[in-house]
Order: structure tokens, then C-alpha cells, then sequence
């Protein structure tokens, strides 16, 4: 309890020093908090358009576009783990595919796809499929060497083998990876509304700079702070749960 | 060697998988130039001075924005690390920046520091920033007391401490994070120099083939020179753990 009041004491005593500053410099580029806020509600709640057709549209890209490389990534990563040839012929073209910037193949996602949503659902699976892939080797590889002994001699058949055993023995790296590639996704997300469309939140704070309102695109930094916080909260939630038999490890994820 | 036999193997594999979906006519025109194109293209820019001096610039403000990120974190890493009020006061502070993507703060940069290099090496340092406070942090955390309480024993101060026992015992840890870092920090370069309009950079580069000529074997050259820096960035900063820090 002390913790979680010293947390936000600190927090709530640097949004008061913003305000008094904001005020004091009133200066346009560096709004107080108060304005932003203000500027949020008359943008989002006082115009319910703007939050369906932005806000909305761009989270479900953005859920969507992960859930599609968690899948991906998940299913292909237990198969490349269990495999020590398969991971031999794959390991150097996962290394490079994973180090190429993600924006840098919007371009031509944008030819194959034409501008819109799988344009952008391509460029955010491309970007954030990486982590839950090699987290998800990672894992697949860590099942101990008495389980896999036991199910052999027990002959469990191959789908209870994936997911009463592989599965669960990956699961805390595969979350851990999980949590990487949704912050990744939030970039992503981001960056392909920068180019791609009109609309979303990323087209939205573009829009606002360059109609010179500052305080609308503190507006939008904030809203995806707080998105960014949000989600990563829920999927802590969700992991706490589905991880509760894992004994206590402090594995946090660091990215 | 068979591990390495196979791992070209898999990339000749995707080489000649990619050069026929490219000549396929199941794709637009030039949509997706082949292999064979794109690697002509590369041979030809590689002995282009313009072309190099986009390389030299991403790759130049690249290490500064690490060098600057590493100068930030690694000591608040320490010292959220060492004193835990420092640390739980700032938590919530820390919390909500973190996710913050830094290409959101583009507009904000590009407003406040114009279209220079300034822009992308701050955005960089950002993105780079939260990697290596994490790993320092942790690190710390998994610093063995017994170390700890024989250096004192003997009379070492808590600042010795610090840098005699818990940096050392750290270092493998914040090398992890600065490798991570690198890589977050090229894909932030790019996407800055695409998007931002910088005058200069792979990004740039990428940014003109695609929007003038619609050179896409250019954009592919760029692509493929980006993942080849952050491989050997990658693969540097782990030989150097490997080497340096074995312990």
C-alpha cells in the first residue's frame, strides 16, 4: 500500500509541476496537462465520430495484426524448437529477416497490398511476429528432458504431446515474447497510419501537426501512452492467470 | 560446419522461392523486383558515393544515439537499481512513459527540433533508453548478497560497491540490453528518416526510390543494407559478450 501511494504521489506531483510550469511558460508547444485533457474530451467524448472512426479502427488493427503473428509465431516456432535440422536451416534467415526494419518494406507492402488495412495488418504481423517466433523456439526447446523421455514411453499421441506438454512447457517465454510484440504492435500500428491511411490515431496526431495543434497532438502522445499502459496491464492480467501453476519466477520481460 | 552448410541452404531456399514469386505474374509489375534484380541494384549502389554516405550517416547517428542512450541508463539503471525509494517512487513515471511508441513523439520532435539529425538521434535514444534501464535494473536485482555483504566485510564503502562488485556482476546483463537496444534504435533510425523527411539515410534513400521513380529494386537494396547492419550489430555486441564478459 505505501508502494503503490509513493508510486502515485511521485506521479501525480509531476503532472501538478507540468501544470504550474505550463502555465508559467505558456508556451503553445508545451500545453499543461489541464488543456490536454480538455482538448481530449471535446476531441474524442464530445465527438463520438472521431473515437469510432479513429481510435477504434486503429485498435483493432492493432489487435488483429497481433493476434495473426502470435498465431503465426507460436504454431511455426514449437515446430522449428522441436527440430534441431529444421532450426539449422532456418536460424540465419530468421536472424536477417528479424533485423530488417519493419517501415522499410512498407513501400512495398503498399504496392502488394494497395493502401489500407492489409497493407497495414502486413506491415504490423512482419514487424512484430519475431519476438513471439524465436521466444516461442526458445521455449519449445527448454521442455524438459524427463517429460519428453515420459510421454515417449507412454506413446501419448502427437497432438496431446503439443499441447499438454510442448505448449505448456514454452508458455512463460512464449508470454514473455507476447508482451514484446504488443508494444512492438502499438509502433507499428503507429507507423502504418503515418503513411498508409486518413484515418486512425497515427493519421490523426500527423493531421494535428500539421495544422499547428499542439495541444491535439499531446492529446494523441497521451492517448497512446495510456493505450500502450493499458493493454500491457491487461496482458499481465491474462498471464498472471494462465501461468498461476508456473512456480514464481521474476522473469519480467525487459523491451 | 553442417549447421552452417544447411543455414544456407535455407537462405538459398528463400532466395529462390522469393525469385519466383517475383517473376510469378500472380503479383503486380514490379511490385516485388527478384533477387537477381535487387542484387545487380545492390552491386551498383555499394560503388555509389551518395549511396554510401546515406549508409554512413543512418550508421554514424546509429552509435551516437546508442553511446548517448548507454550514457543515460546505465547509470539510472544503478541507482533505481541500488536505492528501491528512488525506485518505487518513479515507477509509475517510468510505467506510463515506457510505452509510449517514439514514433509518436515525431511530430513533437520534428516541431521542436527541426528536420536535422537531432530529431532521429533523440527519437533513437528514446526508443533505446528502456532496454538497457530494464536489464540494469534487473541485473541488480539478481546480484548475489553474499558478494555484496564479503566486500563490505572488508570495508568496501557503497559507492565500491557499486562499481566494484555490482557493476561487474551487472555488465553481462546490460550488454543483453544494449543489444536489444541497437536493434530497436536502427528500426526507429529508419522509420524516422522514411517518415520525417531527414535530408539524409537509408530511410531517405528508401523514401526517394519509393516516391520519385518507384524504384522498388531500390527500396529493396535499402531494406536488405538494413538488415544487414543490424545483423552485424547484433552479432558484434554478442561476441563481445562472449569474449569480454564470460563470467
Amino acid at each position: 500500500m505505501t508502494k503503490f501511494l509513493q508510486r502515485w504521489t511521485v506521479f501525480a506531483g509531476l503532472v501538478v509541476v507540468w501544470q504550474v510550469l505550463g502555465w508559467l511558460a505558456d508556451d503553445p508547444f508545451f500545453p499543461p496537462p489541464s488543456k490536454i485533457v480538455v482538448a481530449a474530451w471535446e476531441w474524442w467524448v464530445l465527438e463520438p465520430a472521431n473515437f469510432t472512426g479513429h481510435v477504434v479502427p486503429s485498435v483493432v488493427r492493432l489487435l488483429s495484426g497481433w493476434v495473426i503473428a502470435s498465431v503465426i509465431g507460436v504454431s511455426l516456432g514449437l515446430l522449428l524448437g522441436r527440430s534441431d535440422r529444421a532450426m539449422e536451416y532456418a536460424n540465419p534467415l530468421l536472424v536477417f529477416l528479424r533485423s530488417i526494419p519493419p517501415p522499410a518494406l512498407v513501400p512495398v507492402f503498399l504496392l502488394l497490398f494497395k493502401a489500407g488495412t492489409s497493407m497495414q495488418l502486413a506491415t504490423i504481423v512482419f514487424g512484430v511476429v519475431w519476438p513471439v517466433l524465436l521466444n516461442s523456439v526458445d521455449g519449445a526447446r527448454s521442455v524438459d528432458v524427463t517429460k519428453v523421455d515420459t510421454s515417449a514411453v507412454f506413446r501419448i499421441p502427437r497432438w496431446q504431446w503439443v499441447l499438454g506438454v510442448v505448449l505448456p512447457a514454452a508458455s512463460p517465454k512464449i508470454f514473455a515474447g507476447l508482451r514484446v510484440s504488443l508494444s512492438l504492435s502499438l509502433v507499428l500500428m503507429v507507423i502504418s497510419e503515418l503513411v498508409g491511411t486518413d484515418n486512425g490515431i497515427g493519421s490523426q496526431l500527423m493531421q494535428a501537426q500539421r495544422e499547428f495543434d499542439y495541444t491535439r497532438m499531446w492529446a494523441g502522445i497521451v492517448l497512446l501512452g495510456v493505450l500502450g499502459y493499458g493493454l500491457n496491464t491487461a496482458l499481465l492480467a491474462v498471464e498472471r492467470r494462465v501461468l498461476a501453476w508456473q512456480p514464481r519466477s521474476r522473469d519480467e520481460q525487459h523491451a | 560446419m553442417r549447421a552452417f552448410t544447411r543455414g544456407l541452404l535455407g537462405i538459398a531456399g528463400f532466395l529462390v522461392l522469393w525469385e519466383l514469386l517475383g517473376r510469378s505474374p500472380l503479383l503486380p509489375a514490379h511490385a516485388l523486383p527478384p533477387p537477381s534484380v535487387v542484387f545487380g541494384e545492390l552491386v551498383t549502389q555499394l560503388t555509389s558515393p551518395s549511396f554510401i554516405s546515406h549508409v554512413v550517416a543512418t550508421v554514424l547517428a546509429l552509435l551516437i544515439a546508442i553511446v548517448i542512450a548507454i550514457a543515460i541508463a546505465v547509470p539510472s539503471g544503478l541507482v533505481l537499481g541500488s536505492v528501491p525509494a528512488v525506485r518505487h517512487g518513479t515507477r509509475a513515471v517510468i510505467e506510463f512513459l515506457r510505452p509510449i511508441p517514439s514514433v509518436a513523439l515525431i511530430p513533437l520532435a520534428l516541431v521542436m527540433l527541426g528536420f536535422g539529425p537531432e530529431t532521429k538521434i533523440t527519437l533513437a535514444v528514446y526508443a533505446a533508453l528502456w532496454p538497457i534501464l530494464f536489464n540494469t535494473i534487473y541485473a541488480l536485482d539478481e546480484l548475489d548478497p553474499l558478494l555484496v555483504d564479503t566486500a563490505r566485510v572488508f570495508g568496501t564503502g557503497r559507492l565500491g560497491v557499486l562499481f566494484l562488485v555490482a557493476l561487474p556482476s551487472a555488465l553481462p546483463f546490460v550488454l543483453t540490453g544494449i543489444r536489444l537496444a541497437a536493434t530497436t534504435a536502427l528500426i526507429v533510425m529508419v522509420s524516422v528518416e522514411l517518415m520525417a523527411g531527414s535530408q539524409i539515410g537509408i530511410g531517405y534513400f528508401i523514401m526517394e526510390a519509393r516516391s520519385g521513380p518507384g524504384r522498388m529494386d531500390q527500396v529493396l537494396v535499402g531494406t536488405v543494407v538494413a538488415g544487414a547492419i543490424g545483423v552485424l550489430l547484433n552479432n558484434g555486441l554478442e561476441r563481445v559478450r562472449r569474449r569480454w564478459v564470460a563470467w
